[in-house]
């Protein structure tokens, strides 16, 4: 665990109950009145009742106010995109990469250049050729529809790996199926149904293993045995094995160029605080060993409110980073490209798709983690920013992507649109 | 429901030519005429057809949703698939922009007897139905409007929900109607359908 930083309080949870404008007691027994006392069960039936979204959610009008809401179905015209608010750092440069690409999510490409792009809300699976037409534009081919969430995309060996909700597929020889009309093979489909936190980022490791999260199926609950963990697998489906727990909900991770550790964000649960728990960044150091503290620890500094009782965050593994309140920190990637000056190499770069639990949003851009000497992480700085305008989005990014060029990609789900960061030039 | 002809179900009709008799809230011809086939099935913002939504006071961020979800067959619901089969993402945002014109549905039949109120309320409460739809129920932008929805088609709806017969654009209905029992769809379709 040397590599790992652990993060300081940046408040105490009665400091934080308070900032709900209630008073840290009259708050905790609201909370407790409306949540039944027995913490253990892990029946499937008091699993799904959890399932909500918003359980959790503290009587409260300002509270009342608060609930996720999925982007537009449709794509924004590429001149509608808000492109002229987007800022990145001096000497970079951001520009529309494709459009068209409804409710785009987690991106993988191809040695040729083929951008592929899964979906969470349309049931599409894109592929964005890597040539520019006269006009400027990139081909957009839809190359799966009617999928059941495929938010989860990996390209491998010429083949493309998609995850949907419940059963991950491959689609071989992918480069000369992008008509659509290709039969994918099923790899694995040893998975839960459950649509909270059912949707899938995954990736390939340099073990050449599936990895493969599995969610909380709700917002603050105690896991089956099969929930809130990482597993990875061999290539076939064959020998899946869990190598993180306590994990509630990951939507992105990465290795470490150098040490080969999987790097990961986790969100954090809702309706605690308008100020805490932050999303966290979190390293596998000994895979299949380390908890990660949900649905106890939140954020490595405080314990839940209900089934924090009888534990310590000592026991848990502390995240490396914290990512923010509520920021729904999701694709997460190591700068391993040459473009950009040396003070990014090896960074990590973060989308995070921005916060509905909090009054005022926060989120909405992409952060990089800055690598300190020893490894740790030294600061967290924005990178791209402008998609949050008057507490209101006007795109939210999901993924980011280091193109084969050195520049980065990002996905946006709510404009259906591919951005492309450059430096110099 | 005025002067509206009533409207016989079927996908011919849907796609027919009707005659829309009462003043529309359409600011112009082109939507008036666009409006046409909605109104008669659904009609002037409230329904009478059983089985059939009324459509009023929905705003367009939802419709547009349902009609991608018919054109791509996320949700099954005949003859709106076909209806929708050839719409280019522009008409999909033309028929919601005019559908968002008509007017609330009025409240038909008797109001919930106490009891009723009483057990449905606590299901709202419990479900936390009003952080979504709002406190009134009159949805918001991706959100529907579910008061004075037609009670038949609440229990449909929210039975296709739990069976995950309807996948929802956004899977929260189908994570909250997981907890609905038989007995607490039919009190809430009865309750908020009154409302």
């Amino acid at each position: 665990m040397t590599s790992i930083r652990k993060p300081t309080a940046t408040r105490s949870l009665a400091a934080a109950l308070a900032c709900l404008g209630l008073g840290a007691a009259g708050s905790y027994a609201a909370h407790a009145q409306e949540t039944p006392a027995s913490a253990a069960p892990p029946a499937s039936v008091k699993a799904v009742e959890r399932g909500d979204a918003l359980y959790g959610r503290p009587e409260g009008g300002a509270a009342a106010k608060l609930a996720p809401v999925a982007g537009p179905p449709l794509a924004t015209p590429v001149a509608k995109l808000p492109l002229d608010k987007l800022k990145v750092p001096e000497g970079f440069h951001v520009e529309v990469y494709a459009s068209g690409l409804a409710n785009a999510r987690e991106m993988t490409q191809a040695p040729d250049g083929t951008l592929f792009v899964g979906t969470r809300t349309v049931g599409k699976v894109y592929a964005v050729l890597p040539q520019a037409g006269q006009d400027g534009k990139r081909e957009v081919k839809t190359i799966a529809t009617g999928l059941h969430r495929p938010n989860g995309v990996a390209f491998h060996d010429g083949a493309l790996y998609v995850a949907e909700l419940s059963k991950i597929w491959r689609y071989d020889d992918i480069a000369n199926h992008l008509d659509g009309a290709a039969k994918p093979v099923l790899v694995y489909d040893d998975l839960p149904k459950d649509e909270a936190h059912g949707w899938k980022f995954i990736a390939i490791g340099p073990d050449n293993k599936l990895y493969v999260p599995i969610g909380a199926p709700g917002n603050i609950l105690v896991p089956p045995d099969t929930h809130a963990q990482i597993r990875r697998m061999d290539l076939d489906g064959k020998n899946a094995e869990v190598i993180a727990r306590g994990v509630r909900n990951t939507v992105g991770f990465d290795w470490n160029p150098k040490t080969k550790q999987l790097w990961f964000t986790d969100n954090g649960r809702d309706w605690v605080s308008e100020d805490i728990p932050n999303d966290e960044l979190n390293v596998i150091t000994e895979p299949g060993k380390q908890h990660f503290g949900y649905p106890f620890c939140h954020q490595g500094t405080f314990t839940d409110p209900e089934y924090g009782w009888g534990h310590s965050c000592s026991e848990f593994t502390a995240p490396a980073a914290l990512l923010g309140a509520h920021t729904a920190s999701l694709g997460l990637r190591f700068y391993t490209g040459t473009q950009f000056p040396d003070a990014y190499r090896d960074a990590i770069f973060v989308a995070r798709h921005g916060s509905w639990n909090r009054t005022t949003k926060l989120g909405g851009d992409v952060v990089m983690a800055k690598p300190g000497s020893d490894g740790r992480v030294a600061a967290v700085e924005p990178f791209l920013t402008g998609f949050l305008q008057d507490n209101k989005y006007v795109g939210r990014p999901v993924d980011v992507l280091v193109a084969k060029d050195g520049s980065l990609l990002v996905s946006d789900d709510y404009n259906g649109a591919i951005y492309r960061v450059s430096y110099g030039k | 429901m005025g002067g509206i002809q009533r409207a016989i179900r079927g996908p011919a009709t849907a796609l027919g030519t009707l005659v829309a008799g009462a003043a529309l809230a359409a600011p112009d011809a082109a939507m008036q005429e666009r409006l046409a086939p909605c109104i008669g099935c659904h009609g002037n913002g409230t329904s009478e057809t059983e089985g059939v939504p009324s459509l009023g006071g929905q705003l367009p961020d939802y419709v547009v949703t349902q009609l991608f979800q018919f054109r791509e067959k996320q949700r099954e619901a005949p003859p709106m698939n076909d209806v929708a089969a050839g719409f280019s993402d522009d008409d999909l945002r033309a028929y919601a922009d005019a559908v968002a014109t008509l007017p609330p549905p009025s409240r038909s039949g008797t109001p919930a007897d106490p009891a009723l109120a009483d057990r449905a309320q606590a299901l709202v409460a419990k479900h936390q139905c009003t952080s979504c739809h709002g406190s009134d129920l009159a949805g918001r932008d991706a959100i529907p409007r579910i008061r004075a929805q037609r009670e038949e088609y609440l229990a449909k709806a929210l039975a296709g929900y739990k069976s995950n017969a309807r996948p929802g654009y956004d899977p929260a209905m189908n994570e909250v109607a997981q907890g609905l029992s038989e007995a607490d769809i039919k009190d809430l379709a009865a309750y908020v359908s009154r409302l």
